[in-house]
């Protein structure tokens, strides 16, 4: 029965070729699990980080496996507030997948609105809009972002503005070429000659067509809009001190590193990285399944 | 052809156009500059002839022509903080950034290059797949994360390296340079590094993708046909075959290398142009600001320019087509 159903709809198989690559496997695993704990994480740790009269100053800095005055075990230890880093990161990591996601969305939505309707009604429009997203994408992302997020000023908000200009681009630059390829094809002519509505052909057939790429792009920029905000706020450009994604948490403790205590700086960047480098792990096997040149 | 490139190069005007207005509106929304040049008890006085010194009583769009018109004498205005020509400013900070991102993307190039082709002749032996592994790494770690763990093992723990600084210089062609002290190398040494994992990933995973796809393909069964080594085949078929797209990314990756360099600057106190604009930003220097986004702005295109260029000379059929 199940190796029916993996014959038959194209998802089961991607799955049944994506399961024999065990590091690929092992990645998604670690990405589900660090998902589940951060929407877990009010349940699951000893304090919540951002009450501040839950913090006792005088645990401050204390090395991992320090027994504080509130009778609870720090293992990671506590950072320059007396916080426990393992609630902070837990909660950080809340934030980072929270920001990372929307702006990743967002970015997709946008991007792949411009690209497909560029390719769709192509002539000037299409040459306007596609040689704009052409010079942005020659500007470093993180330049993009560190000047947006400067100019908007801290919060959730300008924050994930900055995010989403720095990288819609690179959505409607990959929808632009699968859409100007699939626009050619005869079943969208034929689409066309019917009276659906324009609208209906781009986003019901030309659109489901182009999702390969698309994946691909967005899983690698997920984890890109995570990483690039982990930079942001680490530079003091990012979030506002009250919600302390990963990131500044990490530019938190780089001032008492050089002292020795690595614990601050080290455990919520081990957090990050797993995350960062799990997705990307995803992505490339998803990447290499669905790369036509590759497979003879 | 000569149409082409009149054509490219108008082009380019109008986007530097376009980038000097958008630049200058988003600078000029950064809080108010004045507040942060005098103290808040000054007077109303020193205040009003501060404003009027700096310009800023001025409407938008006047402080946007006299911009203009002084970037076009080449003049890119004073920095408030260091009270010095930005031009000046800039040109003090550029050769450390400059030998910063050399010595990065070299590094990166002479080593990823090989790696990466290996990596795609064998994709499946266990050195390729470590190889993979260590650029997999360097592709999703972010930089100030490894710049991190490089000080907190190399200066930190081991002690065997300095955390930050550019140490001695020495003077060649009238511009102080680190790379030729023992000294200046040391503090060299960790930046560059940090600052080349990521080249050194994209250049390791595009080998690898094009000796890969090249492996495949009719020439280097007709090369092994004919009996030549597998040795030749690597370095004399498919190292030509796939240099193009290598040389490319070499050549943007060193203009990247410009932006990258802000972070790993701001990590290791390397006085270069990125920690200018990241100290420039928090004390809102406007004209430091704007002249290094324009600087930057104008490089890029360049660049494009020239590859835009280049690829026209090289390519017969994208002359016919454009011309």
């Amino acid at each position: 029965m199940a190796g029916l159903m993996e014959s038959t709809s194209p998802f089961g198989r991607f799955w049944s070729e994506f399961r024999q690559n065990r590091i690929a496997l092992g990645a998604l695993a670690v990405v589900a699990v660090i998902v589940a704990i951060a929407i877990l994480a009010p349940w699951i740790t000893p304090q919540n980080p951002y009450d501040l009269s839950n913090l006792v100053l005088t645990d401050a800095r204390r090395p991992p496996g320090f027994v504080g005055s509130k009778g609870f075990t720090h293992w990671l230890g506590t950072d320059a507030q007396g916080r426990d880093l393992y609630s902070a990161i837990l909660y950080g990591l809340r934030i980072s997948i929270e920001v990372g996601l929307v702006a990743g969305a967002l970015a997709f939505a946008i991007g792949v609105t411009l690209g497909t309707f560029a390719a769709y009604l192509g002539g000037r429009i299409e040459a306007l809009i596609m040689r704009v997203i052409d010079l942005q994408l020659s500007f470093p992302a993180i330049l993009l972002a560190l000047v947006l997020a400067a100019v908007l000023g801290q919060g959730k908000g300008p924050l994930i503005a900055a995010l989403v200009t720095a990288q819609y681009a690179y959505f409607a630059r990959t929808a632009h070429g699968a859409a100007s390829a699939e626009r050619s094809k005869e079943y969208v002519e034929a689409a066309l000659s019917t009276p659906l509505s324009p609208r209906r052909v781009v986003f019901r057939h030309i659109l489901p067509n182009c999702l390969p790429p698309l994946i691909v792009v967005a899983t690698v920029q997920i984890a890109n809009s995570i990483a690039l905000e982990a930079t942001l706020s680490f530079l003091g450009l990012g979030l506002p001190v009250s919600e302390p994604s990963l990131g500044m948490l990490i530019a938190n403790g780089f001032q008492y590193m050089l002292s020795g205590r690595y614990w601050i700086s080290i455990y919520p960047g081990v957090a990050l990285i797993v995350l960062i480098v799990a997705i990307n792990l995803v992505g490339d096997q998803i990447r290499d399944q669905l790369n036509p040149r590759l497979r003879r | 052809m000569i149409g082409f490139i009149i054509h490219r190069v108008m082009q380019a005007f109008v986007v530097m156009a376009v980038i000097s207005l958008l630049v200058f509106i988003g600078v000029y929304a950064i809080g108010n500059p004045i507040d942060v040049l005098i103290s808040p008890d000054a007077t109303q006085q020193i205040r009003e002839d501060a404003i009027r010194a700096y310009g800023l009583d001025q409407p938008l769009w006047k402080q946007y022509l006299d911009f203009v018109t002084r970037l076009l004498h080449g003049d890119f205005g004073r920095s408030f903080v260091y009270n010095m020509p930005v031009l000046e400013l800039i040109g003090s900070r550029l050769p450390a950034t400059t030998e910063l991102a050399l010595a990065a993307v070299m590094g990166a190039t002479l080593l990823g290059v090989p790696l990466g082709m290996y990596a795609g002749y064998r994709p499946d032996g266990v050195l390729a797949k470590t190889i993979m592994a260590v650029s997999i790494l360097g592709f999703s770690v972010p930089t100030f994360w490894i710049g991190l763990v490089l000080i907190f093992t190399f200066a930190v723990q081991l002690g065997w390296l300095p955390a930050g600084g550019r140490g001695d210089t020495t003077t060649l062609f009238g511009i102080e340079w680190s790379f030729l002290t023992f000294d200046g190398l040391t503090h060299l040494f960790l930046p560059a590094l940090n600052l080349s994992l990521f080249k050194f990933a994209m250049m390791v995973r595009l080998a690898r993708a094009g000796t890969r796809e090249t492996m495949l393909t009719d020439t280097v069964k007709f090369a092994r046909a004919a009996g030549e080594s597998e040795w030749t085949i690597l370095t004399r078929h498919v190292l030509r075959l796939i240099a193009i797209p290598i040389v490319t990314v070499f050549g943007l990756e060193l203009g990247s290398t410009l932006a990258f360099a802000v972070v790993t600057e701001t990590i290791f106190s390397w006085p270069g142009v990125g920690k200018l604009i990241i100290d420039s930003i928090s004390s809102l220097d406007r004209p430091v600001m704007v002249a290094y986004l324009m600087l930057v702005a104008f490089f890029f295109i360049l660049i494009n320019l020239a590859v835009d260029l280049s690829y026209a000379a090289l390519d017969p059929r994208l002359r016919a087509r454009r011309a």
